[in-house]
């Protein structure tokens, strides 16, 4: 430890030398490994043991369940589209293999392009590089497909992070969810690549119809189930109750079921949560209160059914699709969720109730936590606003009346 | 004295009257600066054709709108203005409108109603009021002139953005190659499509152009420091 720390004192760029644009960049990787030496100059300051940095890294850890889970997951779903995948466990080797072909790729040019856009940016600014984009980096993988174009995924990268991030002042300062920036943008942009039965399951977009085994349709859950919002004769299942039965809500747990690589497993996302919750990272009151609007505009649904889909019980609604993975990494974003108290039970409620609002009431998007998310993210600066304001007004009360 | 002092002539291209056309362009430009005229600049950015045929009809409307107000306007009741605006303003789009659907039917066809949305469109009334209500109607001309090129540059940039990303043409020429598949007609991806590029559908969608104004903006910005707020 002694030497590489003067090995990199060594390398660090001075004022004079040519390389004193690229400080930046010689610090984060500097204080990557080494709490850096120097003190706060002026004023005082409380300081915790734990920085951005340190931050970051704990919901980077938070998140390798759901990675690995989702690496093994997407050979599960190859296998399966060819019809050769037995039980889940079974050829564990050659699912890991190709699940790792495929998803490794994606986190390295997620991490490649976005650290460089975020580089070039600091260097042009003079900000030192901040930790911002280790966690979105992670986050973007696990929430597009496994057979998405890699440079889809650095066009969608780039534009979230300069549009989403940069022009608002770099980390920190972004308004919405990069990560979901990101994955809006290729919703929007590539539909064929995001949506339908052709992505789901690795591989099967390239397989002749006639080589699919009978019965697997290449269709998430959601999109079985947005079926049932059109024509009766376009049913995917004959009833909710044949989808339960085909889908049973045990499996949507653990998450054997295709979706976005990281967001299937339900267990993976609640190792995360509670790593998250242990070390005080992720606000229990959003995580909690979107949960609790999912469920009451689930249940609210299921008590005023009038069509098979809205039928669907609430509890299932929370295990299938991105609902989870939202609740526990998108929404609690500390940069974009609302920041006071009584606020944040406002923003987590109304983003679960509005996710589940659009899966059940618009047939054109099968998922909406996205969409509610991002939604939630601009509303948030208002919420705000009126919890301040309501509270500025109870204390002026109080203090007429005494 | 009861003699008329009388104001030396202007030469027609004073330097007052030459800024009049280049302010426009950068230092005021009516959609970056002023943020008027975005409704259009939405809606109909998606190729460059419609682009410049939407500057042209603006063109008309602006260029003869401003003269006319200006040489009405000593005679104009200033209680009445606004309707008499209106209704220059809705004479001269019904022309535009009827000439467009005569002589380029394709063209209108694709615009619909937005040529006859000219009308509501901010930069003509904003002009009218601003300029042509105080002003002879040469420089009011060279006004609408500097004003419509402002316009039209910012949508050209726009629609040349929108048009190359988003559907691979440019002006309506497929340059990255051929995207669609039809074996009966003998079609192939070729081109770009043919190693996996795709059209980007975000792009043809009209929240795209309010990117595409912004990224405008910021590089003007960029270049031109004097127009950075303070705050």
């Amino acid at each position: 430890m002694k030497s590489l720390e003067k090995f990199m004192r060594k390398l660090e760029p001075t004022h004079e030398s040519k390389w004193a644009k690229f400080h930046p960049v010689w610090d984060s990787l500097y204080t990557f490994a080494f709490t850096p030496g120097e003190t706060t100059k002026k004023g005082s300051h409380i300081r915790d043991g734990i920085d951005l940095k340190r931050t970051m890294f704990m919901v980077i850890v938070a998140l390798i369940p759901c990675l690995l889970f989702g690496i093994y997951n997407t050979g599960h779903w190859h296998y399966f589209a060819e019809g050769t995948a037995g039980g889940f466990m079974d050829h564990f080797g050659d699912k890991l293999i190709y699940g790792l072909l495929k998803v490794l790729p994606i986190v390295i040019v997620s991490y490649g392009v976005g650290l460089g856009v975020e580089f070039i940016f600091c260097i042009r600014n003079k900000h030192a590089i901040q930790e911002g984009f280790l966690v979105t980096g992670m986050l973007i993988p696990l929430i597009v497909p496994a057979d998405i174009p890699l440079w889809m995924v650095a066009v969608a990268t780039v534009f979230a992070v300069v549009l989403g991030k940069e022009v608002f002042g770099g980390t920190g300062m972004n308004i919405v969810n990069i990560a979901l920036t990101a994955r809006a943008f290729l919703f929007f942009g590539y539909p064929t690549m995001m949506s339908g039965d052709k992505v789901w399951m690795s591989g099967i977009g390239d397989m002749a119809k006639e080589n699919i085994p009978e019965g697997v349709t290449g269709a998430t859950q959601l999109g079985e189930l947005a079926s049932f919002t059109g024509a009766p004769e376009d049913f995917a299942h004959a009833s909710i109750s044949a989808f339960e039965s085909a889908w049973p809500i045990w499996e949507s747990f653990m998450g054997i079921i295709p979706g976005s690589i990281g967001e299937t497993s339900v267990l993976a996302i609640l190792i995360g949560a509670g790593l998250l919750l242990y070390t005080g990272i992720g606000s229990w009151k959003i995580m909690v209160s979107f949960v609790l609007g999912g469920l009451a505009v689930g249940a609210l649904a299921q008590a005023t059914a009038v069509n098979p889909y809205m039928e669907l019980s609430a509890l299932n609604h929370m295990v299938i699709g991105g609902f989870a993975f939202g609740a526990v990494f998108m929404i609690t974003d500390p940069v974009s969720a609302a920041q006071t108290s009584t606020g944040k039970y406002i923003y987590g409620f109304l983003g679960g109730a509005l996710s589940i609002t659009i899966r059940v009431f618009n047939g054109a998007y099968p998922e909406g936590v996205m969409m509610a998310i991002l939604f939630m993210n601009v509303m948030a600066p208002m919420i705000d606003h009126y919890v301040i304001q309501s509270n500025i007004k109870r204390r002026l009360k109080r203090l007429k009346t005494a | 004295m009861s003699e008329k002092i009388k104001a030396p002539k202007e030469p027609l291209f004073s330097k007052k009257n030459k800024r009049l056309v280049t302010e426009p362009l950068d230092d005021n430009n009516p959609v970056t600066l002023q943020v008027l005229g975005i409704c259009s600049a939405l809606a109909i950015t998606v190729s460059i054709e419609q682009a410049l045929i939407m500057t042209g009809a603006v063109f008309f409307v602006l260029g003869l709108g401003n003269v006319i107000i200006s040489l009405l306007r000593n005679a104009i009741p200033s209680r009445i203005r606004i309707i008499v605006q209106l209704v220059v303003v809705a004479a001269l789009v019904i022309i535009v409108n009827e000439v467009l659907k005569a002589y380029m039917p394709g063209p209108a066809e694709k615009l619909s109603v937005f040529v006859g949305l000219i009308i509501t469109n901010c930069i003509i009334m904003g002009r009218f009021e601003a300029f042509a209500m105080a002003n002879k109607p040469w420089p009011s001309f060279l006004d609408a002139v500097g004003n419509t090129l402002g316009y039209g540059m910012v949508l050209v940039i726009v629609s040349v953005i929108r048009e190359i990303f988003g559907s691979g043409k440019f002006f309506g020429f497929p340059i990255l190659g051929n995207n669609i598949v039809d074996p009966e007609a003998n079609l192939e991806l070729t081109g770009l499509y043919s190693i996996g590029y795709m059209n980007n559908n975000f792009i043809i969608l009209a929240p795209f152009a309010l990117f595409a104004v912004a990224l405008v903006i910021w590089v003007q910005r960029a270049r031109n420091k004097s127009l950075i707020e303070e705050h």
